[in-house]
């Protein structure tokens, strides 16, 4: 039960957007795929689902299905504004890939199955009573969960997410990506959700693969691929604030190794030099035992914490963040501590 | 024009300010004429007199013709919808090379005048024609291939357009729901369709239940339909109370006709979301619609062709002598007679001036028209006068051009509007034939403006004349140029209301063709086809034109 694309390329008018993605997705797994956007992501995704001419090969628990037309694959897709059809109301959307198959033949049980079947789903995404609206009178959010029934009716094989939640407003994504993560676990899912957004893809995925310019840079289970991205702009892309080099790099390294003992394999390569190291804004805290020292050139306060962009001796300028309880001013000189699970070294080249 | 935080009253006023010019033309020119007509019909020496109308109406002759017309159109309109529909995919659906020349070659019979299309038919399918051996000539059938023919194009213009912009992301979603392209087809394409299909659909039912050219040029005295029977009954007959019968039944039947139509359109096209065109390349299963659209090519090809050809062979051998014998008047019985009074070519010189004003009046009231029925309204007052307006508009596409051509002639006679030697008198008559489809075309150009442009221009302090140049004028001006080339190419071919009102000394081309067709005499036929392709070949000229400009509303109604 496993699905394989090996060597998936896609062009649009000759203009490549996917070139040669391999990778396994194990099952019940969900993996997110992340990646800026243009950088062929959705493409991938269509290409799984059969919708544009790909070339090399996608397979099912062995057998290749690159061959297929869409609609025999058994993957279903679920598009970013959900696509549901406006004429039907919500329970004949929801409904529609069973009726197919009624029609077709092969379905099991009649209406009244059909019925609760649509009713389970429903309840599944929080909907219930709402079988007879029309897809028009619903919110963005209720929409995208009434996609995500429907995309769920006939039990398909692999479900492909194209940025699900990513017409939604921040608060109502957040909650949305929590259900999702929950609905997906509920029901057992092998799953391909394509994202810009790293916190969906650490809410909702198990692996991750990063995409960029049609090419997969890096992908393994989600904490490993957080904990050592692969390159600075991946880094970047996952959520550390900055990427030091150079000197600046070493000093950073030399007083996490100072102020957290613990020997991390990660710092061991430090000495030569060449590492670059990604950095959290969280990675340096203003604290009076701390190795690095520097001036304050700004604060903010947030509900949790301070944030502080501090210029270090050796280093330049980096964030950090202090307790709201600590009374800094610009100008002032500060120590700060290096956390060395908020920072990632890379092995650049 | 709107202002902004002007009164119910002023805005009101305004409205009528700008309704003004339409209206009294409409008035002056459309709502005299017809009632003139009609009135003549149902008043007999100074008294109602309803009797006779219902005796017409009962008439075995009016009731074959009523029926004809009713089965005509409707065997014709299905053919239509059945052969434009694969055409509409492959044109404008799939991506091959060639496939814009073929769209622009299956619209042109559209344009071509009614009189043209009925000389090709005849030349196809009369007996020394290279169809003649199926025996077609003169038969309904021929009349149902002739209209056919030309409406074809209105069903693959129609509904290309709105199956061209048709999102094709639907279909994906349920396709990845397993449902195969019949079933995608039957469950989210068609019902998206199926708005643009209703009303292509009744568009060619209407123009089918009008014809005229096509009708009285193939049907002969065998066939009649309503349109041509008012013409019958008024020229040859002169039966005006059987004429302003049959008219008004027309009227009343187009208009629920219309009403219709618009109901069947406006309800469930507003929640078919559009996009820019994304053809794609042709797949193994739309080989069948492919071939189709190469019969129905050849459908439109053949009876030009066979115009064509007949033209440059009189006598069985190539010559241009019929195009040379343009410049002459046609020749009769009887020694030196001539068919006609002036030469061919004045009468292309008549048809392009009388097109060239029938243009400019189109456009100037069509173009205040859209402008008034566009704005969005602030009261139940101005909603009203605006929907009014807007049937009272449309009511041209419904009136018989026969029964407007002579209502011209009876009531534009005697002062104060003796109007019948005037120069502009059959201009304005094609001008309010091209009416309608000039306000289709700029209607939905300009209620797809968003109105808070035009606040954000007033607000940034422009007035109602500048917020329109700076907001509406861009969007509006390739829009107007090619609804100005279809009204140009529609008055080129007027040929019903024009055949009453013009003079014999100056006629237009189609009327000329007409008059070819109907004198013996050597060479005449073929004049008559080097006529229609000298015409035929300027509209497809205009509307190749029109086309290069791209504007999606033109010839959608």
């Amino acid at each position: 039960m496993t699905l394989t694309i090996r060597d998936l390329q896609v062009a649009y008018d000759d203009v490549p957007a996917v070139r040669g993605v391999s990778l396994t997705v194990p099952d019940g797994q969900v993996l997110a795929v992340l990646g800026p956007s243009g950088c062929g992501k959705s493409t991938l995704l269509r290409g799984v689902a059969g919708l544009e001419q790909a070339s090399g090969e996608v397979a099912w628990d062995g057998e290749d299905v690159s061959r297929l037309p869409t609609h025999r694959r058994g993957f279903a897709l679920m598009f970013q504004d959900g696509q549901l059809f406006d004429h039907l109301t919500v329970a004949r959307n929801v409904g529609y890939a069973l009726r197919l198959r009624r029609r077709g033949g092969a379905g099991r049980g009649g209406r009244a199955d059909e019925r609760r079947r649509v009713e389970e789903l429903l309840a599944l995404v929080g909907l219930e009573g709402y079988a007879d609206r029309l897809p028009r009178t619903l919110s963005g959010g209720e929409r995208q969960r009434v996609a995500l029934a429907r995309s769920l009716a006939h039990e398909p094989r692999l479900l492909l997410l194209d940025e699900p939640l990513s017409a939604l407003d921040a608060g109502l994504r957040r909650r949305l990506a929590l259900e999702l993560r929950q609905i997906l676990a509920d029901s057992g899912s092998t799953a391909v959700m394509v994202t810009h957004d790293h916190e969906e893809a650490f809410t909702v995925a198990d692996r991750l693969a990063v995409m960029r310019d049609g090419l997969l840079v890096q992908e393994g289970p989600i904490d490993e691929v957080w904990r050592a991205p692969v390159d600075a702009e991946t880094a970047l892309f996952l959520g550390y604030a900055r990427v030091l080099r150079g000197s600046a790099a070493t000093a950073v390294l030399e007083a996490a190794e100072a102020t957290d003992r613990a020997t991390d394999p990660a710092t061991d390569r430090a000495a030569d030099g060449t590492a670059a190291v990604a950095v959290r804004r969280s990675a340096l805290r203003v604290e009076d035992t701390g190795a690095l020292t520097g001036r304050v050139r700004s604060l903010r306060s947030t509900p949790e914490q301070q944030r502080l962009e501090v210029e270090v001796a050796g280093v330049g300028v980096v964030d950090a963040v202090a307790s709201l309880d600590r009374r800094t001013a610009p100008g002032e000189d500060v120590a700060l501590a290096v956390d060395v699970t908020r920072l990632a070294v890379l092995r650049e080249r | 024009m709107t202002s902004y935080g002007g009164s119910g009253a002023r805005r009101l006023a305004g409205l009528a300010a700008l309704a003004v010019v339409p209206t009294a033309v409409l008035g002056v020119f459309f709502v005299l004429p017809v009632t003139g007509m009609v009135s003549r019909g149902f008043v007999t020496d100074g008294a109602l007199d309803l009797g006779g109308v219902l005796e017409v109406l009962g008439r075995p002759r009016t009731r074959r013709v009523l029926w004809f017309t009713v089965w005509s159109s409707a065997v014709a309109t299905t053919i239509a919808v059945l052969l434009g529909l694969p055409a509409a995919y492959a044109t404008h659906r799939l991506r091959w090379p060639g496939r814009r020349v073929v769209r622009a070659c299956l619209l042109v019979p559209f344009v071509l005048p009614t009189v043209v299309v009925g000389v090709a038919f005849r030349q196809l399918l009369g007996e020394a024609g290279p169809l003649g051996f199926l025996g077609l000539d003169g038969t309904a059938r021929a009349i149902i291939a002739g209209l056919v023919f030309f409406n074809v194009a209105v069903v693959v213009r129609g509904v290309g357009a709105a199956w061209e912009s048709l999102d094709a992301r639907p279909g994906e979603a349920a396709a990845a729901l397993g449902a195969s392209p019949a079933q995608v087809f039957r469950t989210v394409t068609w019902p998206q369709l199926r708005p643009a299909v209703v009303s292509s659909a009744s568009v060619v039912f209407l123009f089918c239940a009008t014809a005229f050219g096509v009708v009285l040029t193939l049907g002969g005295l065998r066939y009649a339909s309503v349109e041509t029977e008012i013409y019958l009954l008024t020229v040859q007959r002169l039966d005006l109370q059987a004429a302003a019968a049959l008219s008004v039944v027309q009227l009343l039947a187009v208009t629920a006709l219309l009403l219709l139509a618009a109901r069947l359109r406006a309800v469930p096209d507003a929640t078919v979301t559009r996009r820019a065109p994304t053809p794609r390349r042709p797949r193994r299963a739309d080989t069948v619609p492919l071939v189709l659209t190469v019969l129905v090519l050849a459908f439109v090809a053949l009876p030009v062709l066979a115009l064509v050809t007949g033209s440059l062979r009189p006598d069985d051998s190539w010559s241009l002598e019929a195009y040379r014998a343009l410049s002459g008047r046609g020749s009769a019985p009887g020694q030196g007679g001539t068919a006609l009074l002036v030469p061919v070519t004045e009468a292309l010189v008549t048809s392009l001036r009388t097109a060239v004003d029938a243009t400019w009046m189109a456009l100037l009231l069509g173009g205040l028209l859209a402008l008034l029925l566009t704005r969005r309204s602030r009261s139940r007052t101005e909603r009203r006068v605006r929907s009014v307006l807007d049937g009272l508009f449309m009511l041209p596409l419904g009136v018989s051009a026969v029964t407007l051509g002579f209502g011209f002639l009876i009531t534009l006679d005697e002062p104060p509007l003796d109007l019948r030697d005037s120069p502009l008198l059959i201009p304005l008559a094609q001008a309010l034939v091209a009416l309608p489809l000039v306000v289709r075309t700029l209607v939905p150009v300009l209620s797809g403006v968003d109105d808070r442009l035009r606040q954000a221009a007033a607000s940034l302090g422009a007035g109602p004349v500048r917020a329109l140049v700076t907001v509406d004028l861009p969007v509006v001006w390739k829009p107007l140029l090619a609804a100005g080339g279809f009204a140009f190419a529609v008055s080129l071919g007027e040929f019903g209301a024009t055949s009453f009102l013009a003079r014999p000394d100056d006629p237009t081309l189609p009327v000329v063709i007409f008059r070819l067709i109907g004198r013996p005499g050597p060479l005449n036929d073929e004049m008559a086809m080097a006529a229609s392709v000298v015409l035929a070949g300027t509209t497809a000229l205009v509307m190749l034109l029109v086309e290069r400009l791209r504007v999606p509303s033109v010839g959608a109604l």
